[in-house]
């Protein structure tokens, strides 16, 4: 119905930043004595704008037409034409489904802000910054544009983790920002290198545009470069878990939920279309690399005794099944990629949110300082477990189906992979089973947990549309396939095009 | 020389004329008129005249072309650089007058030898021989060693003016022998001459001239290894001083350097890609890895523009159209950073008298919140990192560098622009995550809203970023 209206996806994009923009003009006219009023009515500002883009995502995803691989909603405005770029925006199966992820965890990250006391006009507008640059990453049809969009997110995050974390916050704010700069920037030069190779920086273009393979390889690797911090991929992940402790609840529930969400999409828009047969030679590498991170990275949860970096190590694991099943490059494989994605993106997200119920009552994350919540808090209980259970990928909740998915699709090109794959789900059930034991099973052993109280009326309200979906993703999986399916199979279809005819 | 071909060669001489006479009017306005307001009048005038020059550059000169038997030469490019040279030194006065007023320094001079410095770039952009370039560096130079030490009674400022003055000789000097050389090996003085020169094949003379033309403006743009001037002069002279030293002269010299590069000595590309390889590289991170320990604000800003000086030199060794224009984007958005930059710098003023330690603006972003979050943008913008204008620059200087295939230079620059992000997210961080409660006194009128322009600048530019790529590109076509 909103097909025909070009501009949708922009307004779509911008909504956020408009808001965003009211706060500013608010916070910046105010005399020093409303400050107070302008905190709280940029609470509902925040809100009002993040329901907005939901409900245009919402109405983006009803009137996509999931038969079309190509893309949709394409908005293109001349911007630097002389030279060969331009603004465009437009989505396909693969993109629309994490514009609707990030539309849809933005409300909650802002009801979950409430522990946020100082300088609330200013974290609203970060958020709002942020939404718009991560819905602009998932959208963007222009290298350049991606380019802005990407590494535009950092100086939001930078922020937010910087003035509303936790002790070492400028370490991490730091870390985060240099080390995924520092990825980003030779994906820069391959991206200037490929506009010189093709004479455009129109994606679509460059999806058809066949680049020799020498250069496909040197490419890859910059991109590569790029992505795997984001992903984050081991051995590059070690900026995750100091910027998942240090950020407030609504930032870690961003980064794990959508901005991780930025490196597997990358792959899937850039690398594996654009660059098929390096990627087909690479793929080795990834898969051990990722069976590393799965391993690896499930053990170090093990010994964590910080609630938020053993699960920030469990989404490294996490996304290690994202790259196994994309560059299995089947269709099972990157179906269950992206199905994971978007399943640990409510997953991770709604445990970060319970992880922050309890430090928002308690102010630690210290394992060992809770014990037996389940006693005082009966609801959150159930609540954690069964997102727990969720992330572990208990049949019936939606990670099960995204680790089933991208095991199948790995075990389609090598059995061994799938067996390290295995391995870590049992890993993970071992890392997340013990935590859940010992922060709500048992008595209660720490007097300062008596007075504990359970859920209120706003975390309810952000728990039940988390749990709505995990268990609708569980058992309806078909929700995200349709979706995707056309795209997909199209991205298939062209990569194994590409590469007999390199064979040759 | 008939009246008709002189008044042919004079129109394209306008700007240099208003400036020049300009200049002379003013300093006898100066001298003669006394009382309260002539320092104001004055002032306001030579604003006028400043961005009158600049404009002048644009509208009143008709025709391209050279004049003086091809000394002289206006064409695209030294018509958008006289344009932004014009209107960035009549900001940079903007910037310096309260300042001038609170420390007690308003005197007339101070004017017009900005007015002789800024006819001095003039002649810089648009000299097309050897000797009408040493006489456009000179004007140039000797007015800024004199507005180095303006705040004679400070021993930094007068230090500060010594050392640009000793070294600035000594630059001089080198230029001067490399010229000569340059002029004793192929017999003429004039751009169009040597260019053909040039053709004939380069002698070893030649390209022994050549290097030492390039260390002498290499010292003018303030690149490594030619820098060491640069942090003692930016943080002894006074801030609106080290303000316009960051700007316009940097651009005039630039714009020179590449001039002289391209088309002279464009026959010896081969010979000279080398020496502003190594230079670039080892300002970009000379400047990067200088400015990580930095307290002082300004000469933090001075290490910035060195590794920006490098990222020009990019631009220029990759000595094609695409370099000349991607040269004039980066020096643009480069130079809006840095006027704001400075601006937020002025704006440091407490109670006891400026301050310029990075940490006296912890916290900033609280107390004043317009000020801090213009400084966040404007480091960000200057650093290049998206979705600040600055990143276009960058993005272009290394486009530039990838289309002529030197990309080893494209990857060393990008890694050394995130080093220098560090540096200015370490601001970023003192004015955002860190408590501070140095309060500053409100700023001045101008001061305030050149910083919030600038600021605003950095973002509400983005969408009509085509315009400026455009006209550059087209000078860009245009000049080779």
């Amino acid at each position: 119905m909103f097909g025909e209206f070009e501009a949708f996806l922009s307004i779509l994009t911008f909504v956020p930043a408009l808001g965003a923009l009211v706060i500013a003009i608010f916070r910046f006219t105010a005399r020093a004595e409303d400050q107070a009023q302008i905190d709280k009515n940029s609470r509902l500002v925040a809100w009002v704008a993040t329901m907005v883009t939901l409900a245009l995502s919402l109405i983006l995803l009803f009137s996509f037409d999931r038969d079309t691989a190509g893309f949709q909603f394409v908005h293109e405005i001349e911007w630097l034409s002389q030279i060969g770029l331009g603004y465009r925006l437009g989505v396909d199966g693969i993109s629309v489904l994490f514009v609707v992820l990030t539309a849809f965890l933005m409300p909650l990250c802002i009801m979950a802000s409430g522990a946020i006391q100082k300088r609330v006009a200013d974290y609203m507008i970060a958020f709002l910054l942020l939404e718009t640059l991560v819905i602009g990453v998932f959208c963007a049809l222009d290298l350049v544009v991606f380019y802005i969009f990407f590494e535009g997110g950092l100086i939001p995050m930078f922020i937010i983790i910087g003035v509303w974390g936790g002790q070492n916050r400028v370490y991490a704010a730091f870390k985060f920002f240099l080390y995924t700069l520092l990825g980003s920037v030779l994906m820069l030069v391959a991206m200037i290198y490929m506009f010189l190779q093709a004479g455009t920086t129109n994606i679509t273009v460059l999806l058809e545009h066949d680049f020799a393979r020498e250069a496909q390889m040197w490419m890859w690797l910059a991109f590569f470069a790029s992505f795997a911090v984001k992903m984050p991929m081991w051995p590059v992940h070690t900026w995750l878990p100091d910027a998942h402790v240090q950020a407030p609840t609504a930032g870690s529930v961003i980064l794990a939920g959508i901005l991780l969400k930025m490196g597997g999409y990358g792959f899937l828009r850039f690398s594996l279309p654009m660059f098929p047969e390096a990627s087909d030679y690479f793929a080795p590498l990834v898969f051990a690399l990722s069976i590393i991170a799965i391993i690896y990275t499930s053990l170090v949860a093990f010994r964590q005794t910080d609630i938020k970096k053993l699960i920030a190590y469990s989404s490294v694991a996490h996304m290690g099944f994202v790259t196994m099943g994309l560059f299995a490059m089947n269709e099972t494989g990157v179906q269950g990629a992206i199905f994971q994605m978007i399943s640990h993106g409510f997953i991770s997200g709604a445990l970060f949110l319970c992880v922050g119920v309890i430090y928002d009552r308690m102010h630690t994350r210290e394992i060992a300082f809770y014990g037996g919540l389940v006693h005082k808090m009966p609801v959150y209980a159930v609540i954690f477990g069964l997102f727990t259970m969720a992330n572990v990928g208990l049949p019936g909740t939606s990670g099960f189906v995204g680790e089933i998915m991208t095991m199948v699709g790995a075990f389609q090109v090598s059995w061994w992979i799938a067996t390290g794959a295995a391995v870590g789900v049992i890993l993970s059930a071992m890392y997340m089973l013990t935590v859940y034991r010992n922060v709500v099973f048992g008595e209660i052993t720490n007097p300062k947990l008596e007075n504990i109280s359970d859920l209120n009326r706003m975390e309810w309200a952000i728990f039940v549309p988390l749990i709505i979906m995990t268990l609708w993703l569980g058992i309806s999986s078909t929700a995200v396939t349709d979706i995707t399916a056309a795209s997909v199979d199209n991205l298939i279809t062209q990569y194994q095009a590409a590469l007999p005819a390199a064979a040759q | 020389m008939t009246a008709d071909m002189l008044s042919q060669d004079l129109s394209l001489l306008i700007p240099e004329l208003l400036l020049a006479g300009g200049a002379m009017a003013l300093l006898m306005l100066g001298v003669f008129l006394k009382g309260e307001g002539t320092n104001k009048l004055v002032q306001w005038l030579t604003v006028a005249l400043l961005a009158g020059a600049g404009l002048a550059a644009l509208f009143l000169v008709s025709g391209e072309g050279q004049a003086f038997s091809g000394g002289f030469i206006f064409d695209g490019l030294a018509r958008f650089s006289k344009l932004a040279i014009g209107l960035v030194a009549a900001i940079a006065l903007l910037l310096a007058m309260p300042y001038l007023q609170a420390e007690k320094l308003g005197k007339i001079e101070y004017p017009v030898l900005m007015t002789l410095a800024v006819t001095g770039m003039f002649m810089m952009v648009s000299a097309n021989d050897l000797i009408s370039m040493y006489m456009g560096i000179e004007l140039q130079s000797l007015a800024l060693y004199v507005l180095a030490a303006f705040n004679r009674d400070s021993l930094r400022a007068s230090e500060a003016g010594l050392k640009y003055f000793v070294l600035g000789a000594l630059s001089s000097g080198l230029l001067l022998y490399g010229s000569s050389l340059v002029y004793g090996f192929t017999g003429a003085t004039g751009f169009n001459e040597i260019a053909i020169a040039v053709q004939s094949g380069p002698s070893v003379g030649l390209v022994f001239g050549l290097v030492f033309v390039i260390c002498g403006l290499a010292f003018k743009v303030s690149a490594a290894p030619f820098h060491m001037w640069t942090p003692d002069v930016y943080e002894g002279a006074p801030t609106p001083v080290t303000a316009f030293f960051a700007t316009a002269p940097k651009m005039a010299a630039i714009v020179l350097m590449a001039r002289v590069l391209i088309e002279p000595f464009g026959g010896m590309v081969e010979q000279w890609r080398d020496v502003i390889w190594v230079i670039a590289v080892l300002s970009m991170g000379l400047g990067a890895f200088g400015a990580l320990t930095q307290t002082n604000i300004k000469r933090l800003m001075a290490y910035s523009s060195i590794s920006n000086m490098g990222y020009a030199l990019v631009a220029i060794a990759s000595a094609s159209q695409t370099g000349l224009w991607a040269l004039l984007v980066y020096m643009i958005l480069y130079m809006i950073g840095v006027v704001g930059s400075f601006g937020a710098i002025l704006s440091m003023r407490t109670r006891e008298g400026m301050v310029e330690q990075i940490s006296d603006l912890a916290g900033i972003a609280q107390r004043n919140p317009g000020l801090g979050w213009s400084i966040t943008a404007l480091m960000f913008s200057i650093g290049g990192l998206p979705f600040m204008v600055g990143f276009f620059g960058k993005f272009f200087v290394v486009f530039a560098a990838v289309q002529a295939d030197l990309m080893v230079l494209a990857v060393l620059a990008v890694l050394f622009s995130v080093v220098g992000a560090a540096y200015y997210l370490r601001v970023v961080k003192t004015v955002w995550f860190d408590e501070g409660e140095v309060e500053f006194v409100p700023a001045a009128v101008s001061v305030y809203w050149i910083t919030r322009l600038a600021g605003l600048a950095t973002v509400l530019l983005l969408p009509v970023i085509g315009w400026l790529v455009f006209r550059a590109y087209s000078v860009g076509l245009a000049t080779l």
